[in-house]
């Protein structure tokens, strides 16, 4: 096992600011195919020392591949790393740690029962017996925290740890490999947005000490946040290399993407109509007896898109489930066009369908999609008793077929073959199947949890505007997701939950990210006209 | 009442020995599960030890040997299961299993080849087994109240491996909370991921697990064959593999609570010998068979709900794909 803390002797006696430092990384015509697929061609990279360099791309679009190879779980089919302007051969994890990188992946890599310190020390431990190994791992520690400002109660369990701090974990594990070069998968996924805040902040001390950072991430507003510089990938190819001062997202979109994009939405004002959907004191209590939404009122009017904001977790994904007849209610109720719905009235997805109740899951590939059906039955599931699609006795293949090939032109669901198995299109073309799906029956309420989740900014574009185009024709949307960006430009009226309560309604003209991080944090000073 | 007592004390007495291949089992399949692999192969194992440490002893007459033969035996079973979980990612029950049937019926086959006595091996002198130690003094003592039978009957009088196996519940514990291959170890049956890419090979960590597993499980079977027995007989495991399995998951993969729920297991064998035959007011005669099913009826009622729920490690059963 190597010395995990070569750090500090080799930081002490490299001049600081070296005038022609050569790059901390540079990749030189990495090449790399997975049997047919070609993940990434000549791939040239250079990183500056001390610099956040950020890799944007759509998924798919290679970044991960090319971080992997760095980290070692690939080695590349050609190509060079040099690595501080030295040849280095990456083989395995423990040669990219010897070679100072340190990766935070997007899932994390803790062991959740085991306390920080034996999370931090793991693979890197100073002796066989652990008593010294965790004395020396825990002076090394509180050393880290306090020259980055990184604070962690190093006897708390992993596990337990709110992600923001997981987050920090894995930070500090790196470091505490001596790290000189962190590489960050997607590390915003899962933040608030006061913890993506703190995690810039970290970022930019980090980048004040000389760590290297490389930011892999798909959404534009970081890379302009925090970056030096910024290289863009698409179709496995290095795209463009640029400074992060001298570029612009609508820019960097366009090459992502390979054509223009339009960032935001063009929508009119909204024509509410009469109310759809009006909630009143609507509860629903686990089995655990933990109350998951609480109490909750609102209304949603034909015409107009009602956002709902919030930290995953807090009620957002039961209330959807409630709305669409798949859990039941605990107390109070909601009327649906006069129809009223309460406890002890027992609800079932079908029979809210057949009240034109269309339901885009958040989870597709959970409760939206089977992965293993073709895309032509993925495409009529919950529809499937539709006389359409069956006959007396057997289903109808052939109208199947018909059916899901006008819905992959209309969608435009790429490959377009009815017969392709769901899991082997894209995130984005699930994505747009499942929409087709829901909004090809003109709903009169259309619930969408997530509708971007994993999805290509291309697509994302494509999932907006028909949205914001059901809206238009009339339908009342209800839309829950964790994006702000997303509710932002969606929303007519945007809702915040926490903890299963609604603790503020913003007017979308007058919400920002500041304001409605803070709600979604329960923070925000009182304001006049919170509902709920 | 002195006579009460005295019945207890041998029932204890006999609680260790009955309880001794349980708990170097338990200690086996906790080594292995620790690091994420199933191993319903226990049973197998520790047959096969003991048929190897039964006929080595016959023909060499070398308990040393034997027990050896027993561990190596054993070993080559648990790396024979990890090749098939770990390298080729097998299922890891249909592989235990696998194991449990190929040795049932390969000790039978063999024994016959090699002795001819119907499966059985030839018994096995004094000087070949691992004999009751008896310690110092403890002939002197044993008319001395309490303390006496206590330490001439209890402490006094057991074969070698009783000790081991006690000394080795200690020696887990210490190796899996107290060196860095335990951190290593309870990390991989948690968190693979978190290992692999900490630098740490896992089937490497899971291969050294299978090898603990097997060394332990050969000492199991070593004691059945030559230190509590004098022979190798059929199918002498008798299912005491899954009953080390069941205590261990009573004990929550922890060494101390599987050591006690094997010793709660031996207790019930062993007073269920002694209430054969018991008269009971009214009832009469307690039928043997209700004593005897009284382990099996106790695990159920156990983990139907006494314990709490019994968390295994996250990883247990998967075997390990390195994500792209």
């Amino acid at each position: 096992m190597s010395d995990p803390r070569p750090r500090q002797q080799d930081g002490a006696d490299r001049p600081a600011s070296e005038a022609q430092s050569p790059p901390a990384i540079e990749l030189r015509d990495i090449d790399k195919s997975f049997g047919p697929v070609r993940a990434n061609k000549n791939v040239c990279l250079s990183v500056r020392p001390g610099a956040i360099h950020g890799i944007i791309g759509e998924n798919g679009a290679g970044k991960s591949t090319l971080m992997s190879i760095l980290y070692g779980f690939y080695e590349a089919d050609r190509g060079e790393i040099l690595i501080g302007g030295k040849q280095t051969r990456i083989r395995s994890s423990r040669d990219a740690i010897a070679a100072g990188i340190g990766m935070v992946h997007q899932h994390f890599m803790l062991v959740d029962n085991m306390s920080v310190v034996e999370n931090i020390m793991l693979g890197a431990e100073s002796g066989a017996i652990l008593t010294s190994s965790v004395a020396a791992a825990r002076a090394e520690l509180e050393r880290l925290e306090r020259d980055y400002n990184l604070d962690v109660d190093p006897d708390a369990l992993a596990g337990e740890l709110p992600v923001g701090q997981q987050q920090r974990v894995e930070i500090l594990k790196a470091l505490y490999r001596g790290a000189e070069i962190l590489i960050l998968d997607e590390p915003t996924g899962v933040l608030t947005p006061q913890e993506t805040e703190q995690l810039f902040r970290i970022l930019d001390s980090l980048r004040k000490q000389g760590v290297t950072i490389v930011l892999i991430t798909h959404k534009l507003r970081e890379i302009m946040a925090v970056t030096d510089d910024v290289s863009v990938m698409r179709g496995g190819e290095m795209i463009a290399h640029r400074s992060t001062a001298e570029t612009s997202k609508e820019e960097l979109a366009e090459l992502m993407v390979g054509r223009k994009v339009l960032l935001s939405i063009d929508k009119q004002a909204p024509q509410a109509g009469a109310t759809v959907l009006a909630v009143e004191d609507l509860s629903f209590v686990d089995r655990a007896g933990v109350p998951r939404v609480d109490k909750v009122s609102f209304a949603v009017r034909a015409g107009e898109i009602v956002g709902i904001a919030g930290v995953s977790g807090n009620g957002q994904s039961e209330l959807l489930e409630l709305l669409s007849g798949i859990k039941p209610i605990t107390s109070g109720g909601f009327s649906l066009m006069g129809e009223r719905f309460s406890a002890g009235r027992s609800l079932d997805p079908a029979a809210m369908r057949d009240l034109k109740v269309a339901h885009v899951p958040e989870d597709r590939l959970r409760s939206g999609l089977v992965r293993t059906f073709a895309a032509e039955e993925s495409a009529i599931l919950g529809y499937h008793r539709d006389p359409a699609y069956t006959g007396r006795i057997f289903m109808d293949r052939d109208a199947i077929q018909q059916d899901c090939a006008r819905k992959m032109a209309d969608f435009d669901v790429r490959p377009q073959n009815p017969n392709l198995k769901t899991a082997n299109f894209s995130g984005g073309n699930q994505q747009k199947l499942v929409l087709a799906r829901e909004i090809s029956r003109d709903p009169r309420l259309l619930l969408v949890g997530q509708p971007t989740r994993g999805v290509d900014i291309g697509a994302i574009e494509f999932i907006h505007r028909n949205i914001v185009s059901m809206r238009d024709a009339g339908s009342a949307v209800l839309l829950v997701s964790v994006e702000l960006d997303e509710i932002m430009s969606l929303s007519d009226r945007i809702l915040v939950m926490f903890e299963g309560r609604i603790v503020g309604e913003v007017p979308a003209h007058e919400a920002n990210e500041r304001l409605l991080g803070l709600m979604m944090a329960n923070a925000a000073p009182e304001r006049s006209g919170v509902a709920g | 009442m002195d006579d009460l007592l005295f019945n207890l004390l041998l029932s204890v007495d006999a609680t260790f020995r009955v309880a001794t291949p349980l708990i170097l089992c338990a200690m086996a399949g906790l080594f292995s599960e620790r690091s994420g692999v199933v191993d319903i192969g226990l049973e197998g194992k520790m047959l096969a030890a003991a048929f190897a440490a039964a006929a080595v002893a016959a023909v060499t007459g070398s308990a040393w040997l034997a027990l050896a033969a027993g561990m190596a035996v054993s070993v080559g079973l648990a790396l024979l299961h990890g090749f098939a979980c770990i390298t080729h990612r097998g299922d890891q029950v249909v592989s235990g299993v696998a194991i449990n049937i190929l040795v049932s019926g390969l000790t039978v086959v063999l024994g016959i080849a090699w002795f001819a006595r119907g499966g059985q091996t030839p018994s096995v002198s004094n000087e070949a087994r691992f004999t009751p130690i008896t310690w110092p003094g403890a002939e002197a003592v044993a008319d001395v109240p309490i303390i006496g039978p206590l330490y001439s009957e209890l402490l006094s009088g057991h074969n070698l491996l009783v000790y081991v196996a006690f000394l080795i519940v200690p020696l887990t514990w210490w190796v899996v909370y107290r060196t860095r291959f335990g951190l290593r170890l309870r990390a991989v049956g948690e968190n693979p991921n978190a290992v692999d890419t900490a630098g740490i090979s896992v089937s490497g960590l899971r291969y050294r697990a299978m090898i603990c597993c097997g060394l332990l499980c050969g000492i199991a079977g070593t004691y059945l064959s030559i230190a509590q027995n004098a022979a190798f007989v059929r199918d002498m495991t008798a299912g005491q593999g899954y009953i080390a399995l069941a205590a261990m998951i009573f004990g929550k993969w922890r060494p101390v609570p599987a050591m006690l729920a094997c010793l709660m297991f031996g207790f019930l064998d062993a007073i269920a010998i002694r209430l054969q035959g018991v008269e009971v007011p009214v009832i009469g005669p307690i039928p043997v068979q209700l004593i005897q099913a009284l382990p099996y009826v106790l695990t159920v009622v156990l983990l139907a709900g006494f314990i709490g729920r019994a968390v295994a490690p996250k990883a247990s059963g998967i075997p390990y794909v390195k994500e792209r």
